[in-house]
Protein backbone atom coordinates (compact mmCIF):
# COMPACT_ATOMS: atom_id res chain seq x y z
CA UNK A 1 0.00 0.00 0.00
CA UNK A 2 1.53 3.29 -1.05
CA UNK A 3 0.04 6.74 -0.74
CA UNK A 4 1.18 9.82 -2.59
CA UNK A 5 -0.43 13.19 -2.29
CA UNK A 6 -0.38 16.92 -1.82
CA UNK A 7 0.40 18.09 1.71
CA UNK A 8 -1.44 20.35 4.14
CA UNK A 9 0.69 21.37 7.10
CA UNK A 10 -0.66 22.35 10.51
CA UNK A 11 1.08 23.12 13.80
CA UNK A 12 0.98 21.67 17.32
CA UNK A 13 -2.05 20.75 19.43
CA UNK A 14 -4.68 20.61 16.68
CA UNK A 15 -7.63 19.63 18.88
CA UNK A 16 -10.83 17.72 18.21
CA UNK A 17 -12.95 20.87 18.57
CA UNK A 18 -11.06 22.38 15.63
CA UNK A 19 -11.44 19.17 13.60
CA UNK A 20 -15.10 18.46 14.44
CA UNK A 21 -16.65 21.58 16.05
CA UNK A 22 -19.28 20.82 18.70
CA UNK A 23 -21.96 23.16 17.36
CA UNK A 24 -22.12 21.00 14.19
CA UNK A 25 -21.81 17.59 15.84
CA UNK A 26 -25.52 16.87 15.52
CA UNK A 27 -25.32 17.36 11.74
CA UNK A 28 -24.56 14.71 9.15
CA UNK A 29 -20.92 13.83 8.50
CA UNK A 30 -20.71 15.74 5.17
CA UNK A 31 -22.12 18.86 6.85
CA UNK A 32 -19.79 18.51 9.84
CA UNK A 33 -16.85 18.06 7.46
CA UNK A 34 -17.55 21.46 5.88
CA UNK A 35 -16.53 23.01 9.21
CA UNK A 36 -13.37 20.96 9.73
CA UNK A 37 -10.52 23.27 10.86
CA UNK A 38 -12.50 26.38 9.82
CA UNK A 39 -11.52 28.23 13.00
CA UNK A 40 -7.85 28.26 11.93
CA UNK A 41 -7.96 27.53 8.19
CA UNK A 42 -11.27 28.66 6.68
CA UNK A 43 -10.33 27.53 3.15
CA UNK A 44 -9.22 24.02 4.12
CA UNK A 45 -12.52 22.15 3.80
CA UNK A 46 -13.32 23.63 0.40
CA UNK A 47 -9.82 23.33 -1.07
CA UNK A 48 -8.66 19.96 0.25
CA UNK A 49 -8.72 17.28 -2.45
CA UNK A 50 -9.11 13.54 -2.60
CA UNK A 51 -5.72 11.95 -1.94
CA UNK A 52 -4.21 14.80 0.10
CA UNK A 53 -2.02 14.14 3.14
CA UNK A 54 -2.15 16.07 6.41
CA UNK A 55 1.08 16.79 8.27
CA UNK A 56 1.02 18.19 11.80
CA UNK A 57 3.15 18.87 14.87
CA UNK A 58 2.81 17.55 18.41
CA UNK A 59 -0.35 16.17 20.03
CA UNK A 60 -2.50 16.01 16.91
CA UNK A 61 -6.12 15.30 17.86
CA UNK A 62 -6.03 16.22 21.56
CA UNK A 63 -9.34 16.54 23.38
CA UNK A 64 -12.51 14.62 22.82
CA UNK A 65 -12.96 10.93 21.98
CA UNK A 66 -15.33 11.89 19.12
CA UNK A 67 -14.12 9.84 16.19
CA UNK A 68 -15.74 12.26 13.76
CA UNK A 69 -12.47 14.20 14.25
CA UNK A 70 -10.78 11.50 12.15
CA UNK A 71 -13.84 10.68 10.07
CA UNK A 72 -14.23 14.21 8.67
CA UNK A 73 -10.66 14.04 7.37
CA UNK A 74 -11.49 10.80 5.54
CA UNK A 75 -14.72 12.39 4.28
CA UNK A 76 -12.72 15.31 2.85
CA UNK A 77 -10.33 12.98 1.04
CA UNK A 78 -7.32 12.98 3.38
CA UNK A 79 -5.57 9.62 2.91
CA UNK A 80 -2.98 9.75 5.69
CA UNK A 81 -1.97 11.88 8.67
CA UNK A 82 1.68 12.28 9.63
CA UNK A 83 2.37 14.00 12.95
CA UNK A 84 5.22 14.46 15.39
CA UNK A 85 2.90 12.91 17.98
CA UNK A 86 -0.79 12.04 18.34
CA UNK A 87 -3.25 12.18 21.19
CA UNK A 88 -3.86 8.54 22.01
CA UNK A 89 -7.63 8.36 21.43
CA UNK A 90 -7.34 10.10 18.04
CA UNK A 91 -4.56 7.70 17.05
CA UNK A 92 -6.68 4.66 17.83
CA UNK A 93 -9.76 6.18 16.18
CA UNK A 94 -7.84 6.94 12.98
CA UNK A 95 -6.43 3.43 12.65
CA UNK A 96 -9.76 1.87 13.60
CA UNK A 97 -11.38 3.85 10.78
CA UNK A 98 -8.68 2.83 8.33
CA UNK A 99 -6.95 6.23 8.20
CA UNK A 100 -3.19 5.66 8.44
CA UNK A 101 -1.67 7.75 11.26
CA UNK A 102 2.11 7.87 11.22
CA UNK A 103 4.25 9.17 14.08
CA UNK A 104 7.31 10.91 12.64
CA UNK A 105 9.05 13.50 14.85
CA UNK A 106 11.53 14.36 12.06
CA UNK A 107 8.99 15.06 9.32
CA UNK A 108 9.68 18.14 7.18
CA UNK A 109 7.14 19.38 4.67
CA UNK A 110 5.29 22.51 3.66
CA UNK A 111 1.77 23.00 2.46
CA UNK A 112 1.62 22.33 -1.29
CA UNK A 113 4.58 19.94 -1.41
CA UNK A 114 4.03 16.27 -2.17
CA UNK A 115 4.80 13.27 0.01
CA UNK A 116 4.87 9.59 -0.81
CA UNK A 117 4.49 7.21 2.09
CA UNK A 118 4.02 3.55 2.90
CA UNK A 119 1.98 3.12 6.09
CA UNK A 120 3.17 -0.43 6.62
CA UNK A 121 6.90 0.23 6.44
CA UNK A 122 6.61 3.81 7.71
CA UNK A 123 8.82 5.12 4.91
CA UNK A 124 8.01 8.72 3.92
CA UNK A 125 9.61 10.48 0.93
CA UNK A 126 9.62 14.20 0.18
CA UNK A 127 10.99 14.17 -3.37
CA UNK A 128 11.02 17.95 -3.76
CA UNK A 129 13.45 18.16 -0.87
CA UNK A 130 15.20 14.91 -1.72
CA UNK A 131 14.55 13.77 1.84
CA UNK A 132 13.44 10.48 3.29
CA UNK A 133 11.93 10.01 6.74
CA UNK A 134 11.19 6.92 8.80
CA UNK A 135 7.99 6.93 10.84
CA UNK A 136 7.73 4.86 14.02
CA UNK A 137 6.44 1.37 13.28
CA UNK A 138 2.78 0.71 13.91
CA UNK A 139 2.50 -1.93 16.69
CA UNK A 140 2.12 -5.46 15.34
CA UNK A 141 -1.28 -5.95 16.99
CA UNK A 142 -2.53 -2.91 15.14
CA UNK A 143 -1.11 -3.90 11.78
CA UNK A 144 -3.76 -6.58 11.42
CA UNK A 145 -6.42 -3.89 11.80
CA UNK A 146 -4.65 -1.50 9.40
CA UNK A 147 -4.17 -4.29 6.87
CA UNK A 148 -7.89 -5.12 7.04
CA UNK A 149 -8.74 -1.46 6.35
CA UNK A 150 -10.01 -0.72 9.84
CA UNK A 151 -11.49 -2.37 12.92
CA UNK A 152 -14.92 -3.02 11.43
CA UNK A 153 -13.68 -5.01 8.40
CA UNK A 154 -11.26 -6.77 10.76
CA UNK A 155 -14.11 -7.76 13.08
CA UNK A 156 -16.31 -8.76 10.16
CA UNK A 157 -13.70 -11.28 9.10
CA UNK A 158 -13.46 -12.52 12.67
CA UNK A 159 -17.22 -12.86 13.11
CA UNK A 160 -17.85 -14.53 9.78
CA UNK A 161 -14.89 -16.85 10.32
CA UNK A 162 -15.71 -17.87 13.87
CA UNK A 163 -19.15 -19.35 13.19
CA UNK A 164 -17.86 -22.86 13.76
CA UNK A 165 -16.46 -21.94 17.17
CA UNK B 1 6.00 -4.56 42.49
CA UNK B 2 3.13 -3.25 40.39
CA UNK B 3 1.23 0.02 40.39
CA UNK B 4 -2.52 -0.06 40.96
CA UNK B 5 -3.11 0.51 37.22
CA UNK B 6 -0.82 -2.41 36.34
CA UNK B 7 -2.57 -4.65 38.87
CA UNK B 8 -5.96 -3.94 37.34
CA UNK B 9 -4.67 -4.57 33.81
CA UNK B 10 -3.02 -7.81 34.99
CA UNK B 11 -6.31 -9.02 36.44
CA UNK B 12 -8.30 -7.93 33.35
CA UNK B 13 -5.88 -9.69 31.00
CA UNK B 14 -5.64 -12.82 33.20
CA UNK B 15 -1.92 -12.45 33.71
CA UNK B 16 0.24 -12.51 36.81
CA UNK B 17 1.78 -9.21 35.90
CA UNK B 18 2.04 -6.74 33.05
CA UNK B 19 4.85 -4.36 32.17
CA UNK B 20 4.58 -0.84 30.74
CA UNK B 21 4.74 -0.87 26.95
CA UNK B 22 3.23 -4.34 26.60
CA UNK B 23 0.03 -4.66 24.60
CA UNK B 24 -2.52 -6.88 26.33
CA UNK B 25 -6.09 -7.89 25.60
CA UNK B 26 -8.39 -7.06 28.50
CA UNK B 27 -11.86 -8.30 29.42
CA UNK B 28 -14.10 -5.27 29.96
CA UNK B 29 -16.00 -5.11 33.27
CA UNK B 30 -18.09 -2.09 32.31
CA UNK B 31 -18.67 -0.09 29.12
CA UNK B 32 -20.24 3.36 29.30
CA UNK B 33 -21.70 5.33 26.41
CA UNK B 34 -23.64 8.54 25.84
CA UNK B 35 -26.04 9.79 23.19
CA UNK B 36 -23.38 11.48 21.06
CA UNK B 37 -20.89 8.63 20.68
CA UNK B 38 -23.23 5.78 21.63
CA UNK B 39 -26.10 4.09 19.79
CA UNK B 40 -26.16 6.84 17.16
CA UNK B 41 -22.68 5.73 16.12
CA UNK B 42 -22.51 2.07 17.13
CA UNK B 43 -25.98 0.62 16.40
CA UNK B 44 -25.62 0.26 12.63
CA UNK B 45 -22.04 -0.98 12.90
CA UNK B 46 -22.93 -3.61 15.46
CA UNK B 47 -25.78 -4.75 13.22
CA UNK B 48 -23.42 -4.91 10.23
CA UNK B 49 -21.29 -7.40 12.17
CA UNK B 50 -24.35 -9.49 12.90
CA UNK B 51 -23.35 -9.14 16.57
CA UNK B 52 -25.34 -8.48 19.70
CA UNK B 53 -24.13 -6.69 22.84
CA UNK B 54 -21.88 -9.20 24.61
CA UNK B 55 -23.44 -8.49 28.01
CA UNK B 56 -26.20 -5.85 28.32
CA UNK B 57 -25.79 -5.77 32.12
CA UNK B 58 -22.26 -4.44 31.68
CA UNK B 59 -23.43 -1.42 29.69
CA UNK B 60 -24.23 1.98 31.18
CA UNK B 61 -25.89 4.40 28.77
CA UNK B 62 -26.68 8.05 29.54
CA UNK B 63 -28.23 10.69 27.29
CA UNK B 64 -26.35 13.84 28.26
CA UNK B 65 -25.01 15.65 25.17
CA UNK B 66 -28.04 16.62 23.08
CA UNK B 67 -30.32 17.21 26.08
CA UNK B 68 -32.94 18.45 26.21
CA UNK B 69 -33.74 18.24 22.50
CA UNK B 70 -33.72 21.71 20.92
CA UNK B 71 -34.41 20.69 17.33
CA UNK B 72 -35.50 17.69 15.31
CA UNK B 73 -31.93 16.46 14.85
CA UNK B 74 -31.23 16.26 18.58
CA UNK B 75 -34.68 14.80 19.27
CA UNK B 76 -34.01 12.03 16.72
CA UNK B 77 -30.65 11.22 18.30
CA UNK B 78 -32.29 10.92 21.73
CA UNK B 79 -35.12 8.80 20.32
CA UNK B 80 -32.63 6.46 18.62
CA UNK B 81 -30.71 6.12 21.90
CA UNK B 82 -33.91 5.17 23.74
CA UNK B 83 -34.97 2.63 21.11
CA UNK B 84 -31.57 0.98 21.06
CA UNK B 85 -31.40 0.67 24.85
CA UNK B 86 -34.79 -1.03 24.80
CA UNK B 87 -33.98 -3.33 21.87
CA UNK B 88 -30.64 -4.44 23.34
CA UNK B 89 -32.02 -4.91 26.84
CA UNK B 90 -29.75 -2.28 28.40
CA UNK B 91 -31.29 -1.71 31.82
CA UNK B 92 -28.72 0.81 33.04
CA UNK B 93 -30.05 3.58 30.80
CA UNK B 94 -30.24 7.10 32.22
CA UNK B 95 -32.34 9.30 29.99
CA UNK B 96 -31.45 12.96 30.68
CA UNK B 97 -30.62 12.27 34.33
CA UNK B 98 -27.25 13.98 34.07
CA UNK B 99 -23.74 13.62 32.72
CA UNK B 100 -22.56 10.02 32.25
CA UNK B 101 -19.41 10.42 34.40
CA UNK B 102 -21.50 11.59 37.34
CA UNK B 103 -24.55 9.37 36.83
CA UNK B 104 -22.42 6.21 36.60
CA UNK B 105 -21.09 6.67 40.12
CA UNK B 106 -24.31 8.04 41.62
CA UNK B 107 -25.91 4.72 40.69
CA UNK B 108 -23.06 2.61 42.03
CA UNK B 109 -21.75 1.14 38.79
CA UNK B 110 -18.06 1.73 39.57
CA UNK B 111 -16.01 -0.30 42.02
CA UNK B 112 -12.33 -0.53 42.95
CA UNK B 113 -10.31 -2.83 40.70
CA UNK B 114 -12.66 -2.60 37.73
CA UNK B 115 -11.40 -2.31 34.16
CA UNK B 116 -13.87 -0.03 32.38
CA UNK B 117 -14.12 1.83 29.09
CA UNK B 118 -16.21 4.87 28.23
CA UNK B 119 -17.12 6.46 24.92
CA UNK B 120 -15.95 9.86 26.10
CA UNK B 121 -12.51 11.29 26.77
CA UNK B 122 -13.41 12.26 30.34
CA UNK B 123 -14.14 8.62 31.20
CA UNK B 124 -10.90 8.82 33.18
CA UNK B 125 -13.15 10.26 35.95
CA UNK B 126 -13.99 6.71 37.00
CA UNK B 127 -10.46 6.32 38.37
CA UNK B 128 -11.55 8.27 41.44
CA UNK B 129 -13.14 4.99 42.59
CA UNK B 130 -9.96 2.97 42.16
CA UNK B 131 -11.04 1.69 38.75
CA UNK B 132 -8.95 1.83 35.58
CA UNK B 133 -11.25 3.61 33.16
CA UNK B 134 -10.20 4.72 29.72
CA UNK B 135 -11.86 6.81 26.99
CA UNK B 136 -12.37 5.30 23.52
CA UNK B 137 -14.04 6.18 20.21
CA UNK B 138 -17.18 4.71 18.69
CA UNK B 139 -15.66 2.14 16.33
CA UNK B 140 -13.56 0.86 19.19
CA UNK B 141 -16.72 0.76 21.33
CA UNK B 142 -18.40 -1.31 18.62
CA UNK B 143 -15.60 -3.83 19.03
CA UNK B 144 -16.07 -3.86 22.81
CA UNK B 145 -19.82 -4.32 22.48
CA UNK B 146 -19.33 -7.22 20.08
CA UNK B 147 -16.51 -9.02 21.89
CA UNK B 148 -16.32 -7.72 25.48
CA UNK B 149 -12.60 -7.19 24.91
CA UNK B 150 -10.15 -4.46 23.97
CA UNK B 151 -6.40 -4.26 23.46
CA UNK B 152 -4.56 -1.92 25.79
CA UNK B 153 -0.99 -0.73 25.76
CA UNK B 154 0.05 -0.87 29.39
CA UNK B 155 0.92 2.68 30.42
CA UNK B 156 3.73 3.81 32.65
CA UNK B 157 2.40 5.39 35.83
CA UNK B 158 3.26 8.92 36.91
CA UNK B 159 2.68 9.52 40.62
CA UNK B 160 1.51 12.99 41.62
CA UNK B 161 1.75 13.55 45.34
CA UNK B 162 -0.02 16.54 46.88
CA UNK B 163 0.75 17.04 50.55
CA UNK B 164 -0.72 19.55 52.97
CA UNK B 165 -3.96 21.47 53.17
CA UNK B 166 -5.45 23.81 50.61
CA UNK B 167 -5.58 27.50 51.42
CA UNK B 168 -8.99 29.16 51.23
CA UNK B 169 -10.87 29.05 47.92
CA UNK B 170 -8.50 26.48 46.38
CA UNK B 171 -9.75 23.16 45.03
CA UNK B 172 -8.92 20.10 42.91
CA UNK B 173 -9.62 22.14 39.77
CA UNK B 174 -6.74 24.46 40.64
CA UNK B 175 -4.46 21.42 40.99
CA UNK B 176 -5.39 20.25 37.51
CA UNK B 177 -5.02 23.64 35.82
CA UNK B 178 -1.63 23.98 37.53
CA UNK B 179 -0.61 20.51 36.32
CA UNK B 180 -1.73 21.22 32.73
CA UNK B 181 0.70 24.14 32.69
CA UNK B 182 3.44 22.25 34.55
CA UNK B 183 3.31 18.86 32.81
CA UNK B 184 1.76 19.85 29.47
CA UNK B 185 -1.10 18.11 27.68
CA UNK B 186 0.78 15.49 25.69
CA UNK B 187 1.49 12.80 28.30
CA UNK B 188 0.29 9.99 26.07
CA UNK B 189 0.17 6.40 27.29
CA UNK B 190 0.59 7.45 30.90
CA UNK B 191 -1.58 6.70 33.91
CA UNK B 192 -1.68 9.38 36.57
CA UNK B 193 -1.92 8.17 40.15
CA UNK B 194 -2.81 10.86 42.67
CA UNK B 195 -1.74 10.53 46.29
CA UNK B 196 -0.74 12.47 49.39
CA UNK B 197 -2.56 13.97 52.33
CA UNK B 198 -4.35 16.62 50.23
CA UNK B 199 -5.85 13.88 48.03
CA UNK B 200 -6.72 11.67 51.01
CA UNK B 201 -8.63 14.61 52.52
CA UNK B 202 -10.70 15.13 49.36
CA UNK B 203 -14.32 14.00 49.05
CA UNK B 204 -15.07 11.78 46.04
CA UNK B 205 -16.32 14.58 43.73
CA UNK B 206 -13.00 16.39 44.13
CA UNK B 207 -11.04 13.19 43.42
CA UNK B 208 -13.21 12.87 40.31
CA UNK B 209 -11.92 16.26 39.14
CA UNK B 210 -8.33 15.00 39.45
CA UNK B 211 -9.10 11.89 37.41
CA UNK B 212 -11.43 13.70 34.99
CA UNK B 213 -8.75 16.14 33.93
CA UNK B 214 -6.12 13.42 33.57
CA UNK B 215 -7.62 13.59 30.07
CA UNK B 216 -6.31 17.15 29.72
CA UNK B 217 -2.83 15.91 30.66
CA UNK B 218 -3.15 13.52 27.72
CA UNK B 219 -3.22 10.53 30.08
CA UNK B 220 -4.85 7.21 29.43
CA UNK B 221 -6.21 7.09 32.97
CA UNK B 222 -6.24 8.88 36.30
CA UNK B 223 -6.56 6.86 39.46
CA UNK B 224 -6.77 7.22 43.24
CA UNK B 225 -6.28 4.30 45.63
CA UNK B 226 -9.56 3.40 47.34
CA UNK B 227 -9.89 4.20 51.04
CA UNK B 228 -12.61 4.71 53.64
CA UNK B 229 -13.90 7.77 51.75
CA UNK B 230 -14.34 5.55 48.68
CA UNK B 231 -16.15 2.86 50.67
CA UNK B 232 -18.49 5.42 52.23
CA UNK B 233 -19.35 6.78 48.77
CA UNK B 234 -20.00 3.27 47.46
CA UNK B 235 -22.31 2.53 50.37
CA UNK B 236 -24.13 5.83 49.81
CA UNK B 237 -24.68 4.71 46.20
CA UNK B 238 -26.22 1.46 47.43
CA UNK B 239 -23.21 -0.73 46.74
CA UNK B 240 -22.01 -3.36 49.17
CA UNK B 241 -18.23 -3.15 48.52
CA UNK B 242 -16.34 -6.38 48.13
CA UNK B 243 -14.31 -7.34 51.17
CA UNK B 244 -11.06 -6.95 49.26
CA UNK B 245 -11.93 -3.50 47.88
CA UNK B 246 -9.18 -1.79 49.86
CA UNK B 247 -6.57 -4.26 48.61
CA UNK B 248 -6.54 -2.43 45.29
CA UNK B 249 -3.43 -0.38 46.00
CA UNK B 250 -0.04 0.10 44.41
CA UNK B 251 2.71 -2.07 45.85
CA UNK B 252 5.16 -0.23 48.06
CA UNK B 253 7.96 -1.16 45.65
CA UNK B 254 5.94 -0.33 42.52
CA UNK B 255 7.92 1.37 39.76
CA UNK B 256 6.82 4.79 38.59
CA UNK B 257 8.01 6.55 35.46
CA UNK B 258 8.07 9.80 37.43
CA UNK B 259 7.05 11.00 40.88
CA UNK B 260 6.27 14.64 41.52
CA UNK B 261 5.64 16.13 44.95
CA UNK B 262 3.71 19.34 45.46
CA UNK B 263 2.67 21.46 48.43
CA UNK B 264 -1.09 21.99 48.34
CA UNK B 265 -0.90 24.81 50.87
CA UNK B 266 1.22 26.88 48.46
CA UNK B 267 -1.22 26.51 45.56
CA UNK B 268 -3.09 29.66 44.53
CA UNK B 269 -6.37 29.76 42.58
CA UNK B 270 -5.49 29.14 38.92
CA UNK B 271 -6.95 30.53 35.70
CA UNK B 272 -6.32 29.21 32.18
CA UNK B 273 -6.29 31.84 29.43
CA UNK B 274 -7.68 31.14 25.93
CA UNK B 275 -7.32 28.74 24.13
CA UNK B 276 -5.74 25.97 26.21
CA UNK B 277 -5.85 24.57 29.75
CA UNK B 278 -2.06 24.63 29.55
CA UNK B 279 -2.21 28.45 29.59
CA UNK B 280 -2.78 28.38 33.36
CA UNK B 281 -1.26 30.76 35.86
CA UNK B 282 -2.24 32.15 39.25
CA UNK B 283 -5.48 34.15 39.13
CA UNK B 284 -3.58 37.35 39.98
CA UNK B 285 -2.23 37.54 36.44
CA UNK B 286 -5.72 37.76 34.96
CA UNK B 287 -7.45 40.18 37.34
CA UNK B 288 -9.81 42.70 35.80
CA UNK B 289 -10.24 40.82 32.51
CA UNK B 290 -13.81 41.90 31.57
CA UNK B 291 -16.36 39.12 31.15
CA UNK B 292 -19.77 38.65 29.52
CA UNK B 293 -20.61 35.22 30.88
CA UNK B 294 -19.73 32.90 33.74
CA UNK B 295 -20.55 29.22 33.23
CA UNK B 296 -20.66 26.54 35.91
CA UNK B 297 -21.27 23.18 34.32
CA UNK B 298 -20.06 19.87 32.93
CA UNK B 299 -18.58 16.71 34.43
CA UNK B 300 -15.59 18.70 35.62
CA UNK B 301 -17.30 21.57 37.38
CA UNK B 302 -20.96 21.19 38.37
CA UNK B 303 -21.22 18.42 40.96
CA UNK B 304 -22.68 19.17 44.38
CA UNK B 305 -19.29 20.14 45.84
CA UNK B 306 -18.81 22.52 42.90
CA UNK B 307 -22.17 24.16 43.57
CA UNK B 308 -21.17 24.48 47.23
CA UNK B 309 -18.01 26.31 46.18
CA UNK B 310 -20.02 28.65 43.97
CA UNK B 311 -22.48 29.28 46.80
CA UNK B 312 -19.63 30.12 49.19
CA UNK B 313 -18.57 32.92 46.85
CA UNK B 314 -22.12 34.06 45.96
CA UNK B 315 -23.85 33.99 49.34
CA UNK B 316 -25.38 37.40 50.05
CA UNK B 317 -23.97 38.83 46.81
CA UNK B 318 -25.35 39.55 43.34
CA UNK B 319 -24.14 38.78 39.86
CA UNK B 320 -22.78 42.02 38.33
CA UNK B 321 -25.05 44.08 36.12
CA UNK B 322 -24.66 43.10 32.46
CA UNK B 323 -23.07 39.78 33.43
CA UNK B 324 -24.70 36.35 32.99
CA UNK B 325 -24.12 33.45 35.36
CA UNK B 326 -25.39 30.14 33.94
CA UNK B 327 -25.34 26.99 36.06
CA UNK B 328 -26.04 23.53 34.63
CA UNK B 329 -25.90 21.08 37.58
CA UNK B 330 -24.14 17.85 36.57
CA UNK B 331 -27.15 15.63 37.30
CA UNK B 332 -30.76 15.75 38.36
CA UNK B 333 -29.68 14.27 41.70
CA UNK B 334 -27.22 17.14 42.07
CA UNK B 335 -30.05 19.62 41.51
CA UNK B 336 -32.27 17.83 44.02
CA UNK B 337 -29.53 17.74 46.65
CA UNK B 338 -28.71 21.42 46.07
CA UNK B 339 -32.38 22.27 46.45
CA UNK B 340 -32.65 20.26 49.66
CA UNK B 341 -29.62 21.79 51.37
CA UNK B 342 -30.37 25.41 50.43
CA UNK B 343 -27.55 25.79 47.88
CA UNK B 344 -29.89 26.35 44.97
CA UNK B 345 -31.60 29.25 46.75
CA UNK B 346 -28.26 30.99 47.35
CA UNK B 347 -27.36 30.61 43.68
CA UNK B 348 -30.68 31.84 42.31
CA UNK B 349 -30.93 34.73 44.79
CA UNK B 350 -27.53 35.86 43.54
CA UNK B 351 -29.00 35.93 40.04
CA UNK B 352 -27.76 32.64 38.56
CA UNK B 353 -29.84 31.05 35.82
CA UNK B 354 -30.28 27.31 36.34
CA UNK B 355 -30.06 25.16 33.18
CA UNK B 356 -30.96 21.51 32.52
CA UNK B 357 -28.42 18.86 33.53
CA UNK B 358 -26.18 17.75 30.71
CA UNK B 359 -22.95 18.54 28.93
CA UNK B 360 -24.51 21.81 27.81
CA UNK B 361 -22.31 24.63 26.60
CA UNK B 362 -19.05 22.90 27.55
CA UNK B 363 -18.98 21.01 24.27
CA UNK B 364 -20.83 23.70 22.31
CA UNK B 365 -23.85 21.44 21.95
CA UNK B 366 -26.27 22.70 24.59
CA UNK B 367 -27.65 25.84 26.20
CA UNK B 368 -25.24 28.71 26.87
CA UNK B 369 -23.29 28.64 23.60
CA UNK B 370 -21.09 31.70 23.01
CA UNK B 371 -21.31 34.40 20.33
CA UNK B 372 -18.36 35.98 18.51
CA UNK B 373 -16.48 38.43 20.70
CA UNK B 374 -17.94 37.16 23.96
CA UNK B 375 -15.63 36.49 26.91
CA UNK B 376 -16.51 33.67 29.31
CA UNK B 377 -15.06 32.17 32.46
CA UNK B 378 -16.02 28.54 32.91
CA UNK B 379 -15.66 25.75 35.47
CA UNK B 380 -15.34 23.21 32.62
CA UNK B 381 -12.21 21.36 31.48
CA UNK B 382 -11.39 22.73 28.02
CA UNK B 383 -11.20 26.16 26.43
CA UNK B 384 -10.10 25.19 22.95
CA UNK B 385 -10.91 27.69 20.22
CA UNK B 386 -14.52 27.29 19.13
CA UNK B 387 -15.35 24.58 21.68
CA UNK B 388 -18.07 26.51 23.50
CA UNK B 389 -19.47 28.20 20.39
CA UNK B 390 -18.01 30.85 18.09
CA UNK B 391 -14.28 30.52 17.31
CA UNK B 392 -14.18 34.27 17.99
CA UNK B 393 -15.27 33.80 21.61
CA UNK B 394 -12.66 33.74 24.38
CA UNK B 395 -12.93 31.26 27.27
CA UNK B 396 -11.03 31.32 30.55
CA UNK B 397 -11.10 28.33 32.91
CA UNK B 398 -11.21 28.43 36.70
CA UNK B 399 -12.58 26.65 39.74
CA UNK B 400 -16.23 27.12 40.71
CA UNK B 401 -14.98 29.51 43.43
CA UNK B 402 -13.19 31.65 40.86
CA UNK B 403 -16.01 31.52 38.30
CA UNK B 404 -18.61 32.56 40.89
CA UNK B 405 -16.46 35.34 42.36
CA UNK B 406 -15.81 36.63 38.83
CA UNK B 407 -19.56 36.66 38.14
CA UNK B 408 -20.04 39.01 41.09
CA UNK B 409 -17.48 41.50 39.80
CA UNK B 410 -18.10 41.03 36.07
CA UNK B 411 -14.37 40.54 35.63
CA UNK B 412 -11.85 37.87 36.61
CA UNK B 413 -11.64 37.98 40.38
CA UNK B 414 -9.54 36.30 43.07
CA UNK B 415 -12.10 34.20 45.00
CA UNK B 416 -10.13 34.70 48.22
CA UNK B 417 -11.71 38.19 48.31
CA UNK B 418 -15.04 36.50 49.07
CA UNK B 419 -14.20 33.12 50.59
CA UNK B 420 -12.30 33.03 53.84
Amino acid sequence: MSIEGRVWVFGDSIDTDLLAPGPYMRKSLPELAEHCLEAIAPAFASQVREGDILVAGEAFGIGSSREQAAQVLIQLGIRAVVAKSFARIFYRNALNLGLPALVCPEIEAETGERLALDPLSGKIVNRERGREFQAEPIPEQLMAIVNAGGLLPYLKARFSGSSEA
Amino acid sequence: MQTLSEKILSRASSRDRVRPGEIVTCRVDLAMMHDSGGPRRVAARLASLGAKVWDPDKIVLASDHFVPAVDIESAEILALTRRWAHAEGVKNFYDQEGICHVVIQEHGHLRPGMFAVGGDSHSTSGGAFGAFMVGIGATEMTGVLATGEIWIKVPETIRLVWQGRFGSAVSAKDIMLFLCARLGMNNNYKAFEYAGSAVEAMPMPERMVLCNMAAELGGKAGIVEPDQTTLAALEAAGVDPESDALNWKSDLDARYAQTHEFDASALEPQVAAPHSPANSTAVGEHLDTALDLAYIGACTGAKLTDLHMAAAALKGRKVASGMRLLIAPASTRTTAAAAADGTLAILTEAGAKILPSGCGACAGMGAGTLAAGEVCISSTARNFKGRMGSPEARVYLGSPYTVAASAVRGKITDPREFVA
